[in-house]
């Protein structure tokens, strides 16, 4: 094994590293732990931690169950309102969602662990899942179709399929979850959680999954409207944003969602390959993924670089810290200029320095040379409009819907990543399927 | 700087604080180690005639828990002493031997022949202990035989043991009271009446712990059958502080030492009974929650509150809020107050504003310029003290009195600063004429 060795490079590490550095990130809480913790919540008055939260979980009542040992309860509250609370109790950026608002913050600057206590709950229910808490409506006899089967799709589904609908889902990956399933990182859910979670929502019943299914390629929106009483859309944004600069077919320059996607399908981590020097140009949630990966993996030397400043960064402070007592490096104000290449390698990526000018971004004059194995391309992904065809109106390039998801198209409602407006979170993606799912309901439920 | 030095009921210790007739002094061993953290005297655990009683060998004790479970309540139903009498009383006289500044009192239970007592009394004054306490408290299986409780539930009984007791022994007599009983001051007129040098109190509440409800079998249980047990710790101090200002402020119990017992947990709580009339305390769970430390904590929290008030002894502050317990009768009803929340500490939780609303007078506004924000309206408050009593941080809500002149925007009324209480109210069928000052 030559650890250390220069170019892109697999089996830079033991076995027992991989499994160190691939294992949960946060610790589960045990049983003492979650009451002790739950006993901090002050079980506010309309609380702010509700209102915090995208999909509007009862928060105070969640902990307040849990507090009693009432652990099928507190799951119960949680996923009526987010059908994929055990994932969002993972993946949700808590430190500005519900734990900001957590009135704890006042005297203490340490908030109730929510995240912490809803995985709690929701890993204590699937666990020992008893009879079903959700179960359907009678049947309508009313049909809907969902492209997309991640947060917003899957949540759609199941809220139609309590409703008494049959849903069929269509999806272009060779499994169901989305971004829960392929985008990601590893270490936060271990254990196959992802597919576990979505077996059990499946278990609902009237609901159809049909992967390998494109929109545009296996599917179209014209047959889908025609045949189903109701569509929704959540492709998510299956496009990547370029550099804005020349981009050599060079090994080594890559998208990092593509990276984060083949990390949660790697059934062994030490046949990942991965660059000596690893440099990721971006500054959101898949930038640090793709950072603190590679540096799990084993590179020597992992650097973001971002265009502009700390604060402007779309992935939060939490993330940053994490991204930083990972080992890796965050470069301010530097935008690339040149990706540098050598026999079809990737070398290094040339940068100029940046800096606000009253908020426009401008470069300097100077610029520095950052060597690198690999470079990984995380500056946003975009919606791929043409697939939906032209009937659906965009703004800035997504999908426009009003407050229930509907689009331009009466029969067409969306949600997720794939509309405009939102952080593009999971658990907002949740909610958009939820919201929808209601709409569509009132629309179909009486033909 | 303050001196901790007791003399109680003519018996004297380095400090206040006594371990209670328990488990903690169930023998030499553990006295000689309460001794050796600075405890100021003991009360041997209850010792009876022999042959000694049989304790079970299940649960004894139960805890009534917080979330993290700190111990709020205790309960036990371990009887007396179960070891034979002449080991405890030989140990009893090799402690007092070795500790002679430290008090050592023997609790005592026979059966209620003058005989019995007579017997019992001659054989612990021979050990040099310094005082007894006859456990006329104990609420759980001593109380069948009819001991404990069931003599403490009888003030003629009290009495009458009591007399054949100052009878018989010339140590100091202390009587100690179950506060399973509807009025305390009726068993401790009967044990001044009897001749008692002093009460102490209280003894454990009769109490069941709780059900597990897996097996739907009372908590503890021995082999799936429960007894009720006696139940103490912090969760109780409020019905013992009551019960101890009742006698100190009794006009046929007054100025009888009374050593309270109860909940004392931190030297705030000893100093509390002491204000109320106790002149000394005794501590038993505290000790069985944290080992006998804590005496150190005790005294040392005891001294500086002294040192900061200016008391220079126990007998500077015993009693001193005695006075300010009264008749509800006579409690001022011109006096108005208002809670005021102080937006500077404020958290937002809102949980004033929601027992307010829900539970008592809606006078708790939520929004401010459409901004969450928890004001009281002066207009609905009647100075209840929820809202302070269930704020989650300290101080944030405060109690203010209005000023002579200020009005009352609730009634409309001007506060005069003149006292007037129920017994002039015109509401009040059975008013008596003001007095006119």
């Amino acid at each position: 094994m030559n650890g250390k060795g220069d170019g892109i490079k697999a089996g830079r590490l033991t076995a027992d590293e991989y499994a160190k550095n691939f294992s949960d990130s946060h610790a589960p809480l045990n049983r003492v732990q979650a009451l002790i913790e739950a006993d901090r919540c002050y079980y506010c008055y309309d609380a702010p931690c509700i209102k915090a939260c995208p999909t509007g979980i009862d928060i105070p009542t969640f902990i307040q169950r849990i507090a009693q040992e009432n652990v099928r309860g507190a799951a119960r509250a949680i996923l009526e309102e987010n059908i994929l609370g055990g994932m969002c109790a993972r993946v949700c950026p808590t430190e500005v969602l519900c734990e900001q608002a957590c009135v704890r913050n006042t005297n203490e600057d340490k908030p109730v662990e929510i995240g912490l206590l809803q995985r709690f709950a929701t890993d204590g229910y699937f666990a020992r899942p008893g009879a079903p808490l959700f179960t359907r409506a009678p049947a309508t006899g009313r049909r809907a179709a969902v492209v997309g089967a991640g947060p917003a799709g899957l949540s759609f589904a199941h809220r139609l399929a309590m409703l008494g609908h049959d849903v069929v889902l269509f999806d272009a990956n060779p499994k169901p979850g989305g971004l829960n399933e392929y985008g990601l990182a590893t270490y936060k859910t271990v254990d196959g959680f992802a597919q576990k979670e979505i077996d059990w929502l499946l278990s609902i019943g009237g609901i159809e999954v049909r992967c390998n299914q494109a929109l545009g390629r296996d599917v179209v929106l014209d047959d889908l409207v025609r045949d189903y009483d109701a569509v929704f859309l959540g492709m998510g944004l299956a496009g990547v944003n370029a550099l804005g600069v020349a981009e050599p077919q060079a090994t080594g320059l890559r998208d990092a969602v593509r990276f984060i996607a083949e990390l949660r399908q790697a059934r062994d981590f030490s046949k990942v390959p991965i660059g000596r020097k690893v440099v990721v140009i971006g500054g959101g949630m898949t930038a640090v993924d793709a950072a603190v990966q590679s540096k799990k993996l084993g590179a020597e030397d992992v650097t973001i670089v971002y265009r502009r400043g700390e604060a402007a960064m779309s992935a939060s402070d939490y993330e940053q810290d994490w991204a930083k007592r990972c080992g890796v490096t965050i470069k301010h104000w530097a935008a690339p200029k040149e990706v540098l290449a050598e026999g079809g390698q990737v070398r290094g990526v040339r940068f100029a320095y940046t800096r606000s000018d009253n908020g426009k971004l401008v470069e300097t004059g100077e610029s520095f040379t950052m060597p690198a194995d690999v470079v990984f391309k995380a500056i946003g992904q975009t919606y791929e409009a043409a697939a939906a065809g032209a009937a659906i109106a965009l703004k800035s390039g997504r999908i426009v819907t009003d407050g229930d998801g509907r689009t331009s198209h009466a029969k067409v409602w969306a949600g997720g990543d794939c509309t405009y407006g939102g952080r593009d979170l999971t658990v907002e993606a949740v909610e958009h399927g939820k919201r929808a799912a209601i709409s569509v309901h009132k629309e179909i439920q009486h033909g | 700087m303050a001196d901790l030095t007791s003399t109680f009921a003519g018996i004297k210790s380095p400090n206040p604080f006594w371990l209670a007739s328990a488990p903690p002094t169930d023998k030499a061993y553990n006295v000689e180690r309460a001794f050796e953290a600075g405890w100021g005297g003991v009360v041997w655990k209850t010792v009876g005639e022999d042959p000694p009683i049989v304790n079970v060998n299940g649960p004894r004790y139960a805890a009534l828990l917080s979330q993290d479970r700190r111990v709020i309540g205790f309960n036990n139903i371990e009887l007396i002493s179960d070891r034979p009498l002449q080991v405890n009383l030989d140990e009893m006289r090799r402690v007092k031997r070795d500790w002679p500044d430290r008090a050592v009192l023997a609790s005592l239970m026979v059966p209620c022949t003058e005989n019995d007592w007579r017997d019992i009394l001659r054989k612990v004054e021979d050990t040099g202990c310094d005082g007894v306490e006859l456990n006329f408290g104990c609420p759980h299986g001593m109380s069948e035989r009819g001991m404990g409780s069931a003599v403490g539930q009888v003030p003629e009984y009290i009495e009458m043991v009591a007399r054949w007791c100052k009878q018989h022994t010339k140590l100091p007599v202390i009587v100690k009271l179950t506060p399973n009983i509807t009025d305390i001051r009726f068993p401790a007129r009967a044990a001044r009446k009897g001749g008692a040098d002093a009460v102490s109190l209280v003894n454990t509440l009769n109490s069941i712990m709780g059900v597990d409800l897996e097996r739907m079998t009372m908590l503890p249980s021995t082999d799936g059958r429960g007894s009720h047990g006696g139940y103490c710790g912090f969760a109780i101090k409020p019905i013992a502080l009551n019960m101890v200002s009742e006698i100190a402020r009794d006009k046929e119990t007054r100025g009888m030492p009374i050593s309270g017992i109860g909940g004392i947990t931190t030297w705030r709580d000893a100093a509390e009974f002491i204000a109320l009339g106790a002149g000394n305390v005794q501590v038993c769970t505290a000790a069985m929650v944290y080992g006998f430390k804590i005496i150190k904590d005790l005294t040392d929290g005891l001294a500086n509150f002294m040192d900061a008030q200016g008391y220079r002894t126990i007998a500077d502050f015993h009693g001193k809020a005695v006075g300010t317990i009264t008749d509800w009768q006579n409690l001022n009803l011109n006096h108005v107050e208002k809670a005021v929340i102080n937006q500077d500490l404020c958290i937002q939780c809102g949980r004033c504003h929601v027992v307010c609303e829900d539970t008592a007078h809606q006078a708790i506004a939520t929004t401010l310029n459409g901004k969450r924000h928890f004001e009281v309206k002066d207009e609905e408050c009647v100075g209840c003290n929820l809202c302070v009593s269930i704020c989650p941080v300290s101080d944030c809500i405060t109690m203010r009195a209005l000023k002579p002149g200020e009005i009352d925007t609730r009634t409309g009324l001007k506060a005069t600063g003149k006292y007037a209480n129920w017994t002039t109210h015109p509401n009040n069928p059975m008013r008596k004429e003001a007095e006119i000052p």
